[in-house]
């Protein structure tokens, strides 16, 4: 049986976005030579026009950190943390436009967008605010060593996932350390970066301390290139290797938070419903473009039917459509590139052999849509097994004992999060120690807070973002 | 008149004295030393690997005794050494004493704004590879075993390759230690033939890059790129090498219901 909701749009009334957004470089919006237009994936109807920054803008910016850094790495941390605090507050101020707009940009429901992205990324300003006049109790400094210092210039370029959260997670640990910072937002999802922006502004930030450079990968190349002292990515595994080769042999910080095709193991004695609520939220949540999404169920063998048969049941309930719509579960595929990546990944699965189940819903006419899909009989060999989809497609395997489901878990280049569910804690510790993945859910899936470090192991990246483990690629420790 | 014996010096790896199946040598310092090819660096990071698990599966305390056994092996055989052999045992006992103190250095229980456990502790990152260029001081040397060793990792050395008897000696030391075998291995030959082979081998999770050769540093940096391996350069700090050689996981687990 399916009920159906009526439609609960959210208003989007006080939503005031401007024609065309400059690039922000030395505290104001500046002109750019090229412009291009942020469409909503949902309708593909543009909201507005960007300035794609060139690599000579870029330069500028960084130019522009530069003349910064002294001024604010000179500040005391208890002034530096102020203005963190008030990008916080700032931030939960204008929570609900927020929300809007990084649905209308990016295709996300409006129940995300509001319930985790926006508060979210105002609890990691608020976390590393407070950091900031204690980093010395935050980065364990050698007795004879002297203090902790910012790294100077900062190049951050995030993905089109979670905008202005990746923002945040950039941004917050940076400021807090002293550095000051050029952010490359992505090039589907500039929006909400780019009222970041304003709010920077309203917060008085001192001018250059933040720049924000919107436009494509050709931005996002000459930034980490450029004139910077560290560099943070998020994004794709094939992009992180670029980015590593091109720092070779340079004196340059890196930390790469990349791809993962994270494994989410139901053992026979979980709660079963439980688990399938979190199997859902492990590979639907955002349309499954989560880089720690478990996007690989393993089942063990005894409850393997009954596990996939209620998951199957599950996700006919699953509402796929308007992101702004209050009761939606799945919005929208965030490009028309994403969309064709995610249909030739699945296309090659079901041409391996792979069994694709995939729930018959209407979508919309216009925008960017995939529904939500199963591959059962996914062998680990298949392409859909291996490679990051980023998308709404689960795999499903089986296994038989604990060792051969921690050997199927870590059979993979990648190494970014896992899934366990057992109501036994002894295995799920047990089971959590063996996995070679940054980040272990027991019982839950796709958790984040401030105040835990994320990151991966093996191909999945190096660094970690949030927590006390979060400060240290930020600073470096010097004596005085 | 007795006539002595020469020693025939030998790779050391997964726990044994092995030729380089390669059936080559050099001669340094005047003694043949075998010289490792790319297919010795194949086998030992494939026993590195496998001995990878136990290693870091062993409690933090048996690992820092068998550090500690590791530095009294040493300390008896201290005069077949050159003089900075006591700085090197003083490092074995160094790193010895950390096993079981890095997690309340880099471990926290992260207060998190639900009702869960969250829990980050530091992780080995697997295998190691430790390369050394031209040349390296025993002490230096030890301590780029030590400290891998010491947050659970396994390694796979290049030995100085103008210097690389110290390094040998000292597998003969660690082969009567209580080290498993496969946790240290020690290939000498040619950097310029086991370097980027091991900066290029898929199975290496970290290097630590020692060489001091910027052109050498940089061709790693694009070897390791290719499986975003984690590269170190020299650390001035036990704890920075420490925690460069860890992953920090976090665990979640609900509270309630």
């Amino acid at each position: 049986m399916r009920w159906d909701y009526s439609p609960a749009p959210e208003s989007t009334d006080h939503v005031r976005l401007r024609d065309r957004y400059g690039l922000f470089i030395g505290g104001e919006f500046v002109e750019a030579d090229a412009y291009a237009p942020t469409i909503n994936p949902a309708t593909e109807e543009p909201l507005a026009e960007i300035a794609q920054a060139s690599a000579a803008d870029v330069a500028r910016a960084v130019d522009a950190a530069r003349a910064a850094a002294p001024g604010w790495a000179a500040l005391s941390g208890l002034e530096r943390g102020k203005y963190v605090f008030r990008i916080a507050r700032l931030i939960q101020e204008r929570a609900r436009e927020l929300a809007i707009v990084e649905t209308l940009d990016g295709g996300k429901p409006i129940k995300e967008s509001r319930d985790i992205d926006i508060p979210l990324a105002a609890a990691h300003f608020f976390y590393y605010a407070g950091w900031a006049d204690k980093l010395a109790y935050g980065v364990p400094v050698p007795p004879a060593r002297g203090a902790v210092r910012p790294r100077g210039v900062v190049g951050q370029v995030i993905p089109w996932n979670f905008p202005l959260l990746m923002a945040a997670w950039k941004l917050a640990p940076a400021l807090a350390t002293g550095n000051t910072a050029v952010l490359k937002p992505a090039d589907t999802t500039p929006l909400t970066a780019l009222l970041l922006a304003e709010i920077l502004q309203e917060a008085e930030l001192p001018d250059g301390v933040v720049n924000i450079v919107p436009g494509d990968g050709s931005a996002g190349a000459a930034l980490v290139r450029g004139a910077v002292d560290k560099v943070a990515f998020t994004g794709s595994t094939a992009v992180g290797r670029d980015i590593q080769a091109a720092l070779a042999g340079r004196d340059v910080g890196l930390t790469l938070e990349l791809g993962g095709k994270s494994a989410n193991i139901v053992f026979e004695d979980a709660a079963l419903e439980q688990a399938v609520e979190g199997i859902v939220q492990g590979i639907f949540f955002n349309q499954g473009h989560v880089c720690c999404a478990g996007s690989r169920l393993l089942v063990q063998e005894s409850v393997a039917e009954q596990v996939v048969d209620r998951l199957w049941a599950r996700m006919q309930s699953l509402r796929v459509g308007d992101p702004l719509d209050k009761n939606t579960d799945v919005g929208a595929i965030n490009s028309a590139a994403q969309l064709s990546r995610i249909g030739e990944l699945v296309a090659a699965g079901v041409e391996e052999g792979a069994g694709l189940r995939q729930v018959s819903c209407s979508l919309p006419d216009r925008g960017f849509w995939f529904a939500p899909a199963l591959f059962t009989e996914a062998s680990p060999a298949h392409r859909v097994s291996r490679e990051e989809i980023f998308g709404p497609v689960l795999t499903v395997t089986t296994f038989r004992t604990h060792a051969e489901a921690v050997e199927k878990a870590n059979n993979s280049p990648y190494g970014l999060a896992a899934g366990i569910w057992t109501d036994k804690g002894s295995k799920a510790f047990e089971v959590a120690a063996q996995l070679r993945s940054g980040v272990v859910w027991q019982n839950t899936y796709n958790h984040f807070d401030p105040t835990a470090a994320f990151g991966g192991f093996k191909e999945s990246g190096f660094g970690r973002e949030g927590g006390a483990a979060g400060l240290r690629p930020y600073v470096k420790v010097e004596g005085e | 008149m007795r006539v002595a014996v020469a020693k025939t010096y030998k790779l050391y790896v997964g726990g044994a004295f092995v030729r380089s199946e390669s059936g080559r040598h050099d001669q340094v310092n005047g003694a043949n030393v075998p010289r490792g090819s790319r297919k010795d660096v194949r086998d030992a990071v494939k026993i590195a690997r496998g001995a990878a698990g136990g290693w870091g599966r062993r409690t933090a305390y048996n690992r820092g005794q068998i550090l500690y056994r590791a530095a009294e092996a040493l300390e008896s055989r201290a005069g077949e050494f050159g003089d900075d052999v006591g700085e090197a045992i003083d490092t074995f006992v160094h790193y010895a004493g950390w096993t079981d103190k890095l997690h309340a250095v880099l471990g926290t229980v992260n207060p998190v704004a639900a009702p869960f456990l969250s829990m980050s502790t530091p992780e080995p990152t697997g295998v190691v590879a430790v390369l050394l260029g031209s040349s390296a001081s025993l002490p230096s040397l030890v301590e780029s075993i030590a400290a891998p060793l010491a947050a659970g990792n396994v390694v796979v050395v290049q030995l100085p390759e103008s210097d690389p008897l110290p390094g040998l000696d000292l597998g003969e030391v660690l082969g009567v230690s209580d080290i498993p075998a496969g946790v240290v291995n020690l290939l000498s030959g040619r950097a310029s033939e086991l370097v980027p082979a091991l900066a290029a081998h898929r199975d290496v999770n970290a290097i630590i890059d020692a060489t001091d050769d910027a052109e050498l540093s940089k061709q790693i940096d694009t070897f390791a790129s290719e499986t975003l391996k984690r590269v170190l350069r020299t650390e001035s700090d036990p704890l920075d090498l420490l925690a460069a050689l860890t992953e920090i996981r976090t665990v979640w687990h609900p509270i309630g219901a």
